[in-house]
């Protein structure tokens, strides 16, 4: 199933709105990584808040998006990861320190917003 | 006895259906939420590796007693895939042939209460994880 890519302004919002085979993953990385070349994107936020298990492929997966987006210019910030999830990720071992996480998509477009110095409301 | 529910992996959306059917039979348990979690991501691990070097098995779930009554979820993922040469390296972090992280095997085994696996060189591999329910070994004690 694919995961909907809403554009505000530099931002890409990707959610994640059920559970994810490894094909709807690959899928998400191929459409993140167009829609940031065809709208010039600079920041991409995914939300994971509906997604109750990330396994290492997942994971594993969401790090090449974040990775990949910022060799474009881009940066990347995971929002939603549940509680149990996050523990469930670190009881695996996956390491994820080098990719940029919020809370919830309010705090993860604020972070944005201070990185890229611009207001992410205008230009549609 | 109980019944044993039984899902076929042959694809990934496969790999889905076992976890989420793992995740339900744990709620009826009243495993915490954690607990489901961890033992729904194990199983997503141990299903894929699956897909990944036998390309087809299985899951078999059902509900184990220990001792004192108290229940748990045992899952088996079994395939007659090439099998795993070196158990031992199998399970060590960062060991991998399938091109993944090598966190599968030894991070699903720190994700459950009991871990066990069997594999031969041609002979496929089996592995069983069994998830406790805490709450009733809590009543047990009280």
């Amino acid at each position: 199933m694919a995961v909907p890519i809403l554009k505000q302004g530099p931002v890409l919002i990707a959610s994640i709105q059920t559970a994810l085979t490894d094909t709807d993953v690959l899928q998400l990385r191929e459409d993140v990584m167009g829609q940031v070349t065809r709208h010039r994107s600079r920041g991409i936020i995914v939300d994971v808040t509906a997604l109750d298990v990330m396994d290492s492929f997942v994971s594993r997966s969401l790090r090449g998006i974040a990775h990949m987006t910022r060799l474009r210019g881009a940066e990347t910030v995971i929002v939603g990861i549940q509680p149990e999830v996050a523990f469930a990720m670190v009881q695996l071992g996956m390491q994820f320190e080098d990719v940029q996480t919020a809370l919830d998509l309010e705090e993860g477009l604020a972070l944005l917003r201070t990185q890229l110095k611009e207001p992410l409301d205008g230009g549609g | 006895m109980e019944a044993e529910s039984r899902i076929a992996i042959e694809s990934d959306a496969d790999v889905v259906t076992a976890r989420q059917r793992a995740r339900e039979l744990a709620a009826e348990l009243d495993l915490s939420s954690t607990d489901q979690t961890l033992l729904a991501t194990a199983i997503s691990e141990v299903a894929r590796n699956i897909t990944t070097y036998a390309k087809r098995g299985e899951v078999r779930l059902r509900v184990v007693r220990d001792g004192d009554g108290r229940p748990g979820i045992e899952v088996v993922a079994a395939d007659h895939g090439p099998g795993i040469a070196d158990v031992e390296r199998a399970l060590q972090d960062g060991y991998t042939t399938g091109g993944g992280l090598g966190l599968g095997l030894p991070g699903a085994r720190r994700l459950v209460d009991e871990f066990d696996i069997q594999s031969a060189p041609s002979a496929g591999t089996t592995v069983t994880l069994v998830m406790w329910s805490r709450t009733a070994a809590r009543g047990v004690r009280a």
